[in-house]
Protein backbone atom coordinates (compact mmCIF):
# COMPACT_ATOMS: atom_id res chain seq x y z
CA UNK A 1 0.00 0.00 0.00
CA UNK A 2 2.47 2.57 1.20
CA UNK A 3 4.95 1.52 -1.45
CA UNK A 4 2.36 2.21 -4.09
CA UNK A 5 1.48 5.63 -2.82
CA UNK A 6 5.12 6.53 -2.52
CA UNK A 7 5.83 5.31 -6.02
CA UNK A 8 3.54 7.86 -7.56
CA UNK A 9 3.47 10.83 -5.23
CA UNK A 10 2.66 13.21 -8.08
CA UNK A 11 -0.69 11.45 -8.55
CA UNK A 12 -1.85 12.43 -5.14
CA UNK A 13 -4.12 15.47 -5.32
CA UNK A 14 -2.68 18.50 -3.64
CA UNK A 15 -5.09 19.33 -0.85
CA UNK A 16 -5.40 22.87 0.45
CA UNK A 17 -3.87 23.36 3.89
CA UNK A 18 -6.49 23.46 6.59
CA UNK A 19 -6.21 25.32 9.83
CA UNK A 20 -7.36 23.63 13.03
CA UNK A 21 -10.61 25.61 13.14
CA UNK A 22 -11.38 24.72 9.51
CA UNK A 23 -10.86 21.05 10.29
CA UNK A 24 -13.07 21.27 13.38
CA UNK A 25 -15.86 22.88 11.37
CA UNK A 26 -15.81 19.93 8.99
CA UNK A 27 -16.35 17.39 11.77
CA UNK A 28 -20.09 17.39 12.43
CA UNK A 29 -20.31 15.92 15.96
CA UNK A 30 -17.12 17.02 17.67
CA UNK A 31 -17.79 20.71 18.14
CA UNK A 32 -21.38 20.53 19.48
CA UNK A 33 -20.44 17.65 21.76
CA UNK A 34 -17.51 19.64 23.12
CA UNK A 35 -19.75 22.64 23.81
CA UNK A 36 -22.33 20.45 25.49
CA UNK A 37 -19.83 18.69 27.73
CA UNK A 38 -18.14 21.97 28.64
CA UNK A 39 -21.46 23.41 29.77
CA UNK A 40 -22.14 20.33 31.89
CA UNK A 41 -18.73 20.49 33.52
CA UNK A 42 -19.02 24.23 34.21
CA UNK A 43 -22.49 23.65 35.62
CA UNK A 44 -21.32 20.85 37.90
CA UNK A 45 -18.27 22.77 39.09
CA UNK A 46 -20.20 26.02 39.48
CA UNK A 47 -22.96 24.54 41.62
CA UNK A 48 -20.40 22.82 43.87
CA UNK A 49 -18.04 25.76 44.22
CA UNK A 50 -20.81 28.22 45.03
CA UNK A 51 -22.82 25.62 46.96
CA UNK A 52 -26.00 26.41 45.03
CA UNK A 53 -28.99 24.78 46.75
CA UNK A 54 -30.58 22.09 44.60
CA UNK A 55 -34.01 23.79 44.62
CA UNK A 56 -32.42 26.71 42.76
CA UNK A 57 -30.14 24.80 40.42
CA UNK A 58 -29.28 21.17 41.01
CA UNK A 59 -25.93 19.95 39.72
CA UNK A 60 -26.04 17.60 36.70
CA UNK A 61 -24.99 14.74 38.98
CA UNK A 62 -27.99 15.47 41.26
CA UNK A 63 -30.30 15.56 38.22
CA UNK A 64 -28.92 12.19 37.18
CA UNK A 65 -30.02 10.77 40.50
CA UNK A 66 -33.42 12.36 39.84
CA UNK A 67 -33.93 9.83 37.06
CA UNK A 68 -33.87 7.16 39.76
CA UNK A 69 -36.80 8.72 41.60
CA UNK A 70 -39.23 6.82 39.41
CA UNK A 71 -38.81 3.33 37.96
CA UNK A 72 -38.45 2.70 34.26
CA UNK A 73 -42.02 1.52 33.48
CA UNK A 74 -43.34 4.71 35.12
CA UNK A 75 -40.98 6.86 33.05
CA UNK A 76 -42.10 5.07 29.91
CA UNK A 77 -45.75 5.56 30.82
CA UNK A 78 -45.14 9.32 31.30
CA UNK A 79 -43.13 9.61 28.10
CA UNK A 80 -45.70 7.69 26.12
CA UNK A 81 -48.57 9.84 27.46
CA UNK A 82 -46.85 13.04 26.33
CA UNK A 83 -45.61 11.59 23.07
CA UNK A 84 -49.07 10.29 22.16
CA UNK A 85 -50.79 13.64 22.69
CA UNK A 86 -48.00 15.47 20.86
CA UNK A 87 -48.19 13.15 17.86
CA UNK A 88 -51.99 13.16 17.71
CA UNK A 89 -52.12 16.94 17.85
CA UNK A 90 -49.35 17.14 15.28
CA UNK A 91 -51.12 14.68 12.98
CA UNK A 92 -54.36 16.62 13.31
CA UNK A 93 -52.50 19.85 12.50
CA UNK A 94 -51.03 18.29 9.35
CA UNK A 95 -54.32 16.81 8.18
CA UNK A 96 -56.25 20.03 8.73
CA UNK A 97 -53.64 22.51 7.53
CA UNK A 98 -53.13 20.79 4.17
CA UNK A 99 -56.63 21.38 2.72
CA UNK A 100 -56.69 24.87 4.21
CA UNK A 101 -53.32 25.66 2.63
CA UNK A 102 -54.48 24.33 -0.73
CA UNK A 103 -57.60 26.50 -0.49
CA UNK A 104 -55.57 29.58 0.48
CA UNK A 105 -53.06 29.02 -2.32
CA UNK A 106 -55.60 28.31 -5.05
CA UNK A 107 -58.22 30.93 -4.28
CA UNK A 108 -57.55 34.62 -3.74
CA UNK A 109 -61.11 34.94 -2.50
CA UNK A 110 -60.62 32.31 0.17
CA UNK A 111 -57.26 33.67 1.25
CA UNK A 112 -58.64 37.20 1.61
CA UNK A 113 -61.58 35.84 3.59
CA UNK A 114 -59.80 33.30 5.76
CA UNK A 115 -56.34 34.65 6.43
CA UNK A 116 -57.35 37.37 8.91
CA UNK A 117 -59.30 34.77 10.88
CA UNK A 118 -56.24 32.51 11.02
CA UNK A 119 -54.10 35.37 12.26
CA UNK A 120 -56.65 36.17 14.98
CA UNK A 121 -56.70 32.52 16.06
CA UNK A 122 -52.91 32.48 16.11
CA UNK A 123 -52.89 35.64 18.26
CA UNK A 124 -54.94 33.96 20.98
CA UNK A 125 -52.53 32.89 23.72
CA UNK A 126 -53.16 29.16 23.83
CA UNK A 127 -51.85 28.84 27.38
CA UNK A 128 -54.62 31.19 28.48
CA UNK A 129 -57.40 29.37 26.63
CA UNK A 130 -56.19 25.94 27.68
CA UNK A 131 -58.21 25.87 30.95
CA UNK A 132 -61.33 26.94 29.04
CA UNK A 133 -60.80 24.20 26.47
CA UNK A 134 -60.42 21.63 29.24
CA UNK A 135 -63.66 22.78 30.84
CA UNK A 136 -65.49 22.64 27.52
CA UNK A 137 -64.10 19.32 26.27
CA UNK A 138 -63.64 17.41 29.50
CA UNK A 139 -60.51 15.74 30.85
CA UNK A 140 -59.92 13.00 28.29
CA UNK A 141 -57.50 13.17 25.33
CA UNK A 142 -59.66 15.50 23.25
CA UNK A 143 -58.81 18.82 24.95
CA UNK A 144 -55.09 17.96 25.06
CA UNK A 145 -55.03 17.11 21.37
CA UNK A 146 -56.93 20.32 20.58
CA UNK A 147 -54.45 22.42 22.57
CA UNK A 148 -51.49 20.72 20.89
CA UNK A 149 -53.15 21.20 17.53
CA UNK A 150 -53.71 24.92 18.19
CA UNK A 151 -50.07 25.50 19.06
CA UNK A 152 -48.55 23.56 16.16
CA UNK A 153 -51.06 24.39 13.42
CA UNK A 154 -50.24 27.91 12.31
CA UNK A 155 -46.61 27.48 11.14
CA UNK A 156 -47.79 24.52 9.09
CA UNK A 157 -50.50 26.48 7.31
CA UNK A 158 -48.14 29.35 6.61
CA UNK A 159 -45.30 27.20 5.33
CA UNK A 160 -47.58 25.01 3.24
CA UNK A 161 -49.37 27.99 1.70
CA UNK A 162 -46.07 29.72 0.97
CA UNK A 163 -44.74 26.52 -0.57
CA UNK A 164 -47.81 25.90 -2.70
CA UNK A 165 -47.55 29.45 -4.04
CA UNK A 166 -43.81 29.19 -4.71
CA UNK A 167 -44.36 27.07 -7.80
CA UNK A 168 -42.98 28.82 -10.90
CA UNK A 169 -45.94 30.32 -12.78
CA UNK A 170 -44.61 28.73 -15.99
CA UNK A 171 -45.30 25.27 -14.61
CA UNK A 172 -48.85 26.24 -13.76
CA UNK A 173 -49.19 27.52 -17.33
CA UNK A 174 -47.74 24.27 -18.62
CA UNK A 175 -50.33 22.41 -16.57
CA UNK A 176 -53.13 24.57 -17.93
CA UNK A 177 -51.84 24.25 -21.48
CA UNK A 178 -52.04 20.47 -21.09
CA UNK A 179 -55.64 20.79 -19.87
CA UNK A 180 -54.84 18.51 -16.97
CA UNK A 181 -57.39 18.04 -14.20
CA UNK A 182 -56.97 20.46 -11.28
CA UNK A 183 -56.05 17.81 -8.74
CA UNK A 184 -52.99 16.82 -10.77
CA UNK A 185 -51.74 20.38 -10.73
CA UNK A 186 -51.74 20.01 -6.94
CA UNK A 187 -50.32 16.51 -6.67
CA UNK A 188 -47.80 16.55 -9.52
CA UNK A 189 -46.60 20.14 -9.41
CA UNK A 190 -47.59 22.27 -6.44
CA UNK A 191 -47.19 19.79 -3.59
CA UNK A 192 -43.76 18.46 -4.64
CA UNK A 193 -42.62 22.03 -5.18
CA UNK A 194 -43.85 22.92 -1.70
CA UNK A 195 -41.94 20.04 -0.10
CA UNK A 196 -38.95 22.06 1.18
CA UNK A 197 -41.33 24.64 2.67
CA UNK A 198 -43.58 21.97 4.11
CA UNK A 199 -40.63 20.34 5.82
CA UNK A 200 -39.47 23.56 7.42
CA UNK A 201 -43.00 23.94 8.76
CA UNK A 202 -43.05 20.31 9.90
CA UNK A 203 -39.78 20.80 11.79
CA UNK A 204 -40.99 23.91 13.60
CA UNK A 205 -44.34 22.33 14.38
CA UNK A 206 -43.05 19.08 15.82
CA UNK A 207 -41.25 20.90 18.63
CA UNK A 208 -44.29 23.12 19.14
CA UNK A 209 -46.42 19.98 19.43
CA UNK A 210 -44.31 18.81 22.38
CA UNK A 211 -44.80 22.22 23.99
CA UNK A 212 -48.54 21.95 23.35
CA UNK A 213 -48.74 18.53 24.98
CA UNK A 214 -46.85 19.80 28.03
CA UNK A 215 -49.07 22.88 28.33
CA UNK A 216 -52.16 20.70 28.26
CA UNK A 217 -50.69 18.48 30.97
CA UNK A 218 -49.95 21.49 33.14
CA UNK A 219 -53.63 22.37 33.05
CA UNK A 220 -55.14 18.95 33.61
CA UNK A 221 -53.58 15.51 33.53
CA UNK A 222 -52.72 12.56 35.71
CA UNK A 223 -49.76 11.39 33.65
CA UNK A 224 -47.23 12.68 31.17
CA UNK A 225 -43.87 14.41 31.54
CA UNK A 226 -45.50 17.83 31.90
CA UNK A 227 -47.65 16.49 34.70
CA UNK A 228 -44.58 14.84 36.25
CA UNK A 229 -42.62 18.10 36.25
CA UNK A 230 -45.47 20.02 37.83
CA UNK A 231 -46.09 17.33 40.40
CA UNK A 232 -42.37 17.12 41.29
CA UNK A 233 -41.99 20.87 41.72
CA UNK A 234 -45.07 21.03 43.90
CA UNK A 235 -43.43 18.36 46.07
CA UNK A 236 -40.20 20.39 46.01
CA UNK A 237 -38.35 17.51 44.31
CA UNK A 238 -36.38 19.70 41.98
CA UNK A 239 -33.75 17.25 40.72
CA UNK A 240 -36.44 14.90 39.42
CA UNK A 241 -38.29 17.84 37.82
CA UNK A 242 -35.05 18.67 36.03
CA UNK A 243 -34.76 15.04 34.96
CA UNK A 244 -38.25 15.35 33.42
CA UNK A 245 -37.16 18.51 31.66
CA UNK A 246 -34.10 16.74 30.25
CA UNK A 247 -36.38 14.03 28.88
CA UNK A 248 -38.60 16.63 27.22
CA UNK A 249 -35.59 18.19 25.55
CA UNK A 250 -34.43 14.77 24.37
CA UNK A 251 -37.93 14.00 23.08
CA UNK A 252 -38.07 17.23 21.08
CA UNK A 253 -34.63 16.60 19.64
CA UNK A 254 -35.44 13.04 18.62
CA UNK A 255 -38.73 14.08 17.01
CA UNK A 256 -37.07 16.96 15.18
CA UNK A 257 -34.30 14.70 13.93
CA UNK A 258 -36.84 12.10 12.83
CA UNK A 259 -38.58 14.67 10.64
CA UNK A 260 -35.20 15.70 9.21
CA UNK A 261 -34.35 12.06 8.59
CA UNK A 262 -37.62 11.44 6.74
CA UNK A 263 -36.84 14.42 4.55
CA UNK A 264 -33.30 13.22 3.89
CA UNK A 265 -34.38 9.66 3.11
CA UNK A 266 -37.46 10.25 1.01
CA UNK A 267 -37.10 13.79 -0.36
CA UNK A 268 -33.35 14.33 -0.75
CA UNK A 269 -33.86 16.73 -3.66
CA UNK A 270 -35.79 19.06 -1.37
CA UNK A 271 -32.76 19.74 0.83
CA UNK A 272 -30.89 23.01 0.43
CA UNK A 273 -27.78 22.49 -1.73
CA UNK A 274 -25.28 23.12 1.06
CA UNK A 275 -26.53 20.37 3.34
CA UNK A 276 -26.47 17.57 0.77
CA UNK B 1 -61.85 30.60 -44.90
CA UNK B 2 -61.84 28.02 -47.65
CA UNK B 3 -58.11 27.55 -47.73
CA UNK B 4 -56.49 27.29 -44.31
CA UNK B 5 -52.91 28.22 -44.82
CA UNK B 6 -52.21 30.41 -41.82
CA UNK B 7 -50.96 28.49 -38.83
CA UNK B 8 -51.44 31.43 -36.50
CA UNK B 9 -53.30 34.65 -37.14
CA UNK B 10 -53.97 37.73 -35.06
CA UNK B 11 -56.71 40.05 -36.28
CA UNK B 12 -56.86 43.41 -34.55
CA UNK B 13 -55.88 41.86 -31.25
CA UNK B 14 -55.86 44.01 -28.15
CA UNK B 15 -55.19 43.04 -24.57
CA UNK B 16 -55.96 45.19 -21.57
CA UNK B 17 -55.16 44.11 -18.03
CA UNK B 18 -56.90 45.38 -14.95
CA UNK B 19 -54.21 46.27 -12.44
CA UNK B 20 -54.24 48.01 -9.08
CA UNK B 21 -52.97 51.13 -10.82
CA UNK B 22 -55.83 51.06 -13.32
CA UNK B 23 -56.26 49.47 -16.74
CA UNK B 24 -53.03 48.63 -18.55
CA UNK B 25 -53.08 48.38 -22.32
CA UNK B 26 -50.53 45.69 -23.12
CA UNK B 27 -51.38 45.09 -26.79
CA UNK B 28 -53.20 47.28 -29.25
CA UNK B 29 -54.36 46.49 -32.77
CA UNK B 30 -52.01 43.60 -33.43
CA UNK B 31 -52.52 41.97 -36.81
CA UNK B 32 -50.08 39.29 -37.79
CA UNK B 33 -50.03 35.92 -39.48
CA UNK B 34 -47.59 33.04 -39.34
CA UNK B 35 -47.63 30.60 -42.24
CA UNK B 36 -47.43 26.92 -41.67
CA UNK B 37 -43.85 25.78 -40.95
CA UNK B 38 -42.65 29.33 -40.84
CA UNK B 39 -40.06 30.43 -38.28
CA UNK B 40 -40.96 33.90 -37.06
CA UNK B 41 -38.97 35.87 -34.50
CA UNK B 42 -40.71 38.52 -32.43
CA UNK B 43 -38.44 41.34 -31.33
CA UNK B 44 -39.40 44.14 -28.99
CA UNK B 45 -38.51 46.14 -25.91
CA UNK B 46 -39.16 44.75 -22.46
CA UNK B 47 -42.79 44.84 -21.40
CA UNK B 48 -44.19 45.41 -24.89
CA UNK B 49 -46.44 42.37 -24.70
CA UNK B 50 -44.40 39.64 -26.37
CA UNK B 51 -45.18 37.05 -23.73
CA UNK B 52 -48.81 38.11 -23.80
CA UNK B 53 -48.86 37.44 -27.55
CA UNK B 54 -47.53 33.96 -26.84
CA UNK B 55 -50.05 33.26 -24.07
CA UNK B 56 -52.87 34.32 -26.37
CA UNK B 57 -51.65 31.88 -29.00
CA UNK B 58 -51.37 29.11 -26.43
CA UNK B 59 -54.96 29.73 -25.37
CA UNK B 60 -53.88 30.53 -21.82
CA UNK B 61 -55.79 33.82 -21.98
CA UNK B 62 -58.42 35.35 -24.24
CA UNK B 63 -57.88 38.69 -26.00
CA UNK B 64 -60.01 41.58 -24.81
CA UNK B 65 -60.26 42.70 -28.45
CA UNK B 66 -59.96 41.08 -31.85
CA UNK B 67 -59.38 37.45 -32.62
CA UNK B 68 -56.55 34.92 -32.41
CA UNK B 69 -56.85 31.85 -34.64
CA UNK B 70 -54.78 28.72 -34.95
CA UNK B 71 -55.16 26.76 -38.18
CA UNK B 72 -58.19 28.87 -39.03
CA UNK B 73 -60.02 28.16 -35.78
CA UNK B 74 -60.49 30.84 -33.13
CA UNK B 75 -58.49 29.96 -30.04
CA UNK B 76 -60.87 29.28 -27.17
CA UNK B 77 -58.51 27.42 -24.84
CA UNK B 78 -55.29 25.44 -24.69
CA UNK B 79 -54.71 22.99 -27.55
CA UNK B 80 -52.76 19.76 -27.88
CA UNK B 81 -50.88 20.86 -30.97
CA UNK B 82 -49.04 23.73 -29.29
CA UNK B 83 -45.80 23.25 -27.37
CA UNK B 84 -44.28 25.93 -25.15
CA UNK B 85 -40.65 26.55 -24.19
CA UNK B 86 -40.08 29.06 -21.40
CA UNK B 87 -37.24 31.44 -20.69
CA UNK B 88 -36.04 29.32 -17.80
CA UNK B 89 -36.33 25.63 -18.43
CA UNK B 90 -38.62 25.34 -15.37
CA UNK B 91 -38.12 21.60 -15.05
CA UNK B 92 -39.38 19.57 -12.13
CA UNK B 93 -36.32 19.44 -9.85
CA UNK B 94 -37.30 16.09 -8.30
CA UNK B 95 -37.80 14.30 -11.64
CA UNK B 96 -34.98 13.02 -13.81
CA UNK B 97 -34.56 14.07 -17.44
CA UNK B 98 -36.71 11.29 -18.83
CA UNK B 99 -39.50 11.88 -16.31
CA UNK B 100 -39.42 15.57 -17.11
CA UNK B 101 -39.81 14.86 -20.82
CA UNK B 102 -42.71 12.42 -20.36
CA UNK B 103 -44.32 14.80 -17.90
CA UNK B 104 -46.93 16.09 -20.39
CA UNK B 105 -48.26 12.55 -20.83
CA UNK B 106 -48.20 11.85 -17.12
CA UNK B 107 -49.91 15.13 -16.38
CA UNK B 108 -52.62 14.73 -18.99
CA UNK B 109 -53.41 11.06 -18.50
CA UNK B 110 -52.18 10.40 -14.98
CA UNK B 111 -49.78 7.64 -16.05
CA UNK B 112 -47.16 6.83 -18.67
CA UNK B 113 -46.66 3.65 -20.66
CA UNK B 114 -43.67 2.11 -22.40
CA UNK B 115 -44.53 3.84 -25.65
CA UNK B 116 -44.30 7.22 -23.93
CA UNK B 117 -40.92 6.30 -22.48
CA UNK B 118 -39.62 5.16 -25.88
CA UNK B 119 -40.83 8.38 -27.40
CA UNK B 120 -39.17 10.39 -24.61
CA UNK B 121 -35.84 8.60 -25.08
CA UNK B 122 -35.99 9.21 -28.80
CA UNK B 123 -36.55 12.93 -28.30
CA UNK B 124 -33.88 13.11 -25.60
CA UNK B 125 -31.47 11.65 -28.15
CA UNK B 126 -32.48 14.16 -30.83
CA UNK B 127 -31.77 17.08 -28.51
CA UNK B 128 -28.35 15.54 -27.83
CA UNK B 129 -28.85 14.33 -24.27
CA UNK B 130 -28.44 10.61 -24.77
CA UNK B 131 -26.98 9.08 -21.62
CA UNK B 132 -28.40 11.76 -19.36
CA UNK B 133 -31.88 10.23 -19.06
CA UNK B 134 -31.56 9.46 -15.37
CA UNK B 135 -29.90 12.68 -14.30
CA UNK B 136 -31.69 15.25 -12.18
CA UNK B 137 -32.01 18.80 -13.56
CA UNK B 138 -29.79 20.13 -10.77
CA UNK B 139 -26.93 18.07 -12.18
CA UNK B 140 -27.17 19.62 -15.66
CA UNK B 141 -25.79 22.85 -17.08
CA UNK B 142 -28.15 25.65 -18.06
CA UNK B 143 -27.89 24.74 -21.74
CA UNK B 144 -28.63 21.09 -21.05
CA UNK B 145 -31.61 22.03 -18.89
CA UNK B 146 -33.01 24.11 -21.71
CA UNK B 147 -32.55 21.14 -24.07
CA UNK B 148 -34.73 19.16 -21.69
CA UNK B 149 -37.26 22.01 -21.77
CA UNK B 150 -37.29 21.82 -25.56
CA UNK B 151 -37.59 18.03 -25.48
CA UNK B 152 -40.58 18.35 -23.16
CA UNK B 153 -42.24 20.81 -25.54
CA UNK B 154 -41.58 18.47 -28.47
CA UNK B 155 -42.88 15.40 -26.65
CA UNK B 156 -46.46 15.71 -27.89
CA UNK B 157 -45.11 16.45 -31.39
CA UNK B 158 -46.85 19.82 -31.66
CA UNK B 159 -47.42 21.56 -35.00
CA UNK B 160 -46.72 24.86 -33.34
CA UNK B 161 -43.79 25.66 -31.10
CA UNK B 162 -43.97 28.78 -28.96
CA UNK B 163 -40.65 29.87 -27.49
CA UNK B 164 -40.40 32.73 -25.00
CA UNK B 165 -36.80 33.96 -24.89
CA UNK B 166 -35.68 30.36 -24.53
CA UNK B 167 -31.94 31.02 -24.66
CA UNK B 168 -31.70 34.36 -22.90
CA UNK B 169 -30.52 32.80 -19.64
CA UNK B 170 -27.59 31.09 -21.38
CA UNK B 171 -24.07 32.33 -22.01
CA UNK B 172 -23.27 33.65 -25.50
CA UNK B 173 -21.47 30.56 -26.81
CA UNK B 174 -24.07 28.09 -25.57
CA UNK B 175 -26.74 30.38 -26.91
CA UNK B 176 -25.38 30.27 -30.47
CA UNK B 177 -24.94 26.52 -30.31
CA UNK B 178 -28.50 26.08 -29.09
CA UNK B 179 -29.78 28.27 -31.91
CA UNK B 180 -28.20 26.07 -34.58
CA UNK B 181 -29.41 23.00 -32.73
CA UNK B 182 -32.94 24.38 -32.85
CA UNK B 183 -32.67 25.03 -36.58
CA UNK B 184 -31.54 21.46 -37.10
CA UNK B 185 -34.53 20.14 -35.14
CA UNK B 186 -36.88 22.44 -37.00
CA UNK B 187 -35.57 21.35 -40.40
CA UNK B 188 -35.77 17.67 -39.47
CA UNK B 189 -39.36 18.05 -38.31
CA UNK B 190 -40.92 21.25 -39.68
CA UNK B 191 -43.12 23.25 -37.35
CA UNK B 192 -44.49 26.72 -37.11
CA UNK B 193 -42.23 28.50 -34.63
CA UNK B 194 -42.95 31.74 -32.84
CA UNK B 195 -39.65 32.71 -31.27
CA UNK B 196 -39.56 35.62 -28.87
CA UNK B 197 -36.22 37.26 -28.24
CA UNK B 198 -34.44 40.43 -27.19
CA UNK B 199 -31.47 39.70 -29.39
CA UNK B 200 -31.32 41.05 -32.94
CA UNK B 201 -28.57 38.67 -34.17
CA UNK B 202 -30.41 35.71 -32.71
CA UNK B 203 -33.67 36.72 -34.40
CA UNK B 204 -31.96 37.25 -37.75
CA UNK B 205 -29.92 34.08 -37.61
CA UNK B 206 -32.88 31.84 -36.84
CA UNK B 207 -35.99 33.31 -38.44
CA UNK B 208 -37.61 33.52 -41.85
CA UNK B 209 -39.25 36.73 -40.75
CA UNK B 210 -38.71 39.24 -37.98
CA UNK B 211 -41.64 41.02 -36.39
CA UNK B 212 -40.69 44.19 -34.51
CA UNK B 213 -42.97 45.46 -31.79
CA UNK B 214 -43.31 48.90 -30.27
CA UNK B 215 -43.08 49.69 -26.58
CA UNK B 216 -46.31 49.71 -24.59
CA UNK B 217 -49.00 49.59 -25.82
CA UNK B 218 -47.44 46.86 -27.92
CA UNK B 219 -48.14 46.81 -31.61
CA UNK B 220 -46.40 45.54 -34.73
CA UNK B 221 -44.24 48.30 -36.24
CA UNK B 222 -42.36 46.21 -38.77
CA UNK B 223 -42.66 42.78 -40.30
CA UNK B 224 -39.57 42.04 -42.38
CA UNK B 225 -38.48 38.87 -44.17
CA UNK B 226 -34.87 37.95 -43.43
CA UNK B 227 -32.81 38.19 -46.64
CA UNK B 228 -30.80 35.11 -45.89
CA UNK B 229 -30.96 31.59 -47.36
CA UNK B 230 -30.53 28.33 -45.51
CA UNK B 231 -28.61 26.52 -44.21
CA UNK B 232 -27.02 29.22 -42.08
CA UNK B 233 -23.89 29.18 -39.96
CA UNK B 234 -21.73 31.44 -37.81
CA UNK B 235 -20.52 33.39 -40.83
CA UNK B 236 -23.99 34.09 -42.26
CA UNK B 237 -24.33 37.45 -40.50
CA UNK B 238 -20.91 38.78 -41.56
CA UNK B 239 -21.98 40.14 -44.93
CA UNK B 240 -22.50 43.86 -45.44
CA UNK B 241 -26.11 43.22 -46.40
CA UNK B 242 -26.87 41.45 -43.12
CA UNK B 243 -25.06 44.14 -41.13
CA UNK B 244 -27.23 46.79 -42.77
CA UNK B 245 -30.33 44.73 -42.15
CA UNK B 246 -29.51 44.38 -38.47
CA UNK B 247 -28.69 48.07 -38.20
CA UNK B 248 -32.11 48.80 -39.66
CA UNK B 249 -33.78 46.61 -37.03
CA UNK B 250 -31.74 48.28 -34.31
CA UNK B 251 -32.89 51.65 -35.57
CA UNK B 252 -36.52 50.59 -35.41
CA UNK B 253 -36.14 49.32 -31.85
CA UNK B 254 -34.19 52.31 -30.52
CA UNK B 255 -36.35 54.86 -32.26
CA UNK B 256 -39.50 53.36 -30.82
CA UNK B 257 -38.08 53.05 -27.35
CA UNK B 258 -37.29 56.75 -27.20
CA UNK B 259 -40.57 57.84 -28.71
N1 LIG C 1 -51.62 38.96 -15.92
C1 LIG C 1 -51.26 40.25 -16.00
N2 LIG C 1 -51.86 41.17 -15.22
C2 LIG C 1 -51.50 42.46 -15.29
N3 LIG C 1 -50.57 42.95 -16.11
C3 LIG C 1 -49.93 42.09 -16.91
C4 LIG C 1 -50.24 40.70 -16.90
N4 LIG C 1 -49.44 40.08 -17.80
C5 LIG C 1 -48.68 41.04 -18.33
N5 LIG C 1 -48.97 42.26 -17.82
C6 LIG C 1 -48.35 43.52 -18.21
O1 LIG C 1 -48.48 43.63 -19.60
C7 LIG C 1 -47.29 44.16 -20.17
C8 LIG C 1 -46.75 43.21 -21.20
O2 LIG C 1 -46.30 42.06 -20.53
P1 LIG C 1 -45.50 40.90 -21.27
O3 LIG C 1 -45.05 39.96 -20.23
O4 LIG C 1 -46.32 40.37 -22.37
O5 LIG C 1 -44.26 41.70 -21.86
P2 LIG C 1 -42.94 41.14 -22.59
O6 LIG C 1 -42.82 41.84 -23.86
O7 LIG C 1 -42.98 39.66 -22.61
O8 LIG C 1 -41.82 41.63 -21.58
P3 LIG C 1 -40.39 40.99 -21.31
O9 LIG C 1 -39.54 41.31 -22.47
O10 LIG C 1 -39.93 41.70 -20.08
O11 LIG C 1 -40.60 39.51 -21.10
C9 LIG C 1 -46.33 44.41 -19.02
O12 LIG C 1 -46.41 45.78 -18.68
C10 LIG C 1 -46.88 43.57 -17.92
O13 LIG C 1 -46.62 44.17 -16.67
MG1 LIG D 1 -41.82 38.14 -21.68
Amino acid sequence: MSAETEAAPQDRPVLPRQSLSERLVRMPVVLPLFTFLSVLVLWEVGTRVFAVPSYILPAPSRIATGFGAVDLPRWIAHIWATLRVALMGYGAAILISLPIAIGLAKSKLLSRALYPLLVVIQSVPVVAVAPIIIVVLGTNDAPRVVITFMISFFPLVVSMTTGLMATPPELIELSRSLRAPQHREITQIRLPYATPYIFSGLKISITLAVIGAVVSEFVAAEKGIGYFIQFSTSMFKLPQAWAGLAILVAMSLVLFQSVSLIQRLFFPWSLPKATK
Amino acid sequence: MALVKDAISFEGVGQTFLTDAGPLIALKGVSLTLDQHEFVAVLGPSGCGKSTLLRLTAGLMMPTQGRVSVFGKPVDGPRDDVGIVFQNATLLPWANVEDNVVFPAKHMRGRVDDKDRDQARRIIATVGLEGFEKRLPGELSGGMQQRVGIARALFLNPDILLMDEPFSALDALTRDAMGFELLRLWQASPKTVMFITHSIPEAVLLADRVVVMSARPGGVIADLPVPLGRPRDETSLRTAEMQDYMAHLRGLLIHKEIA
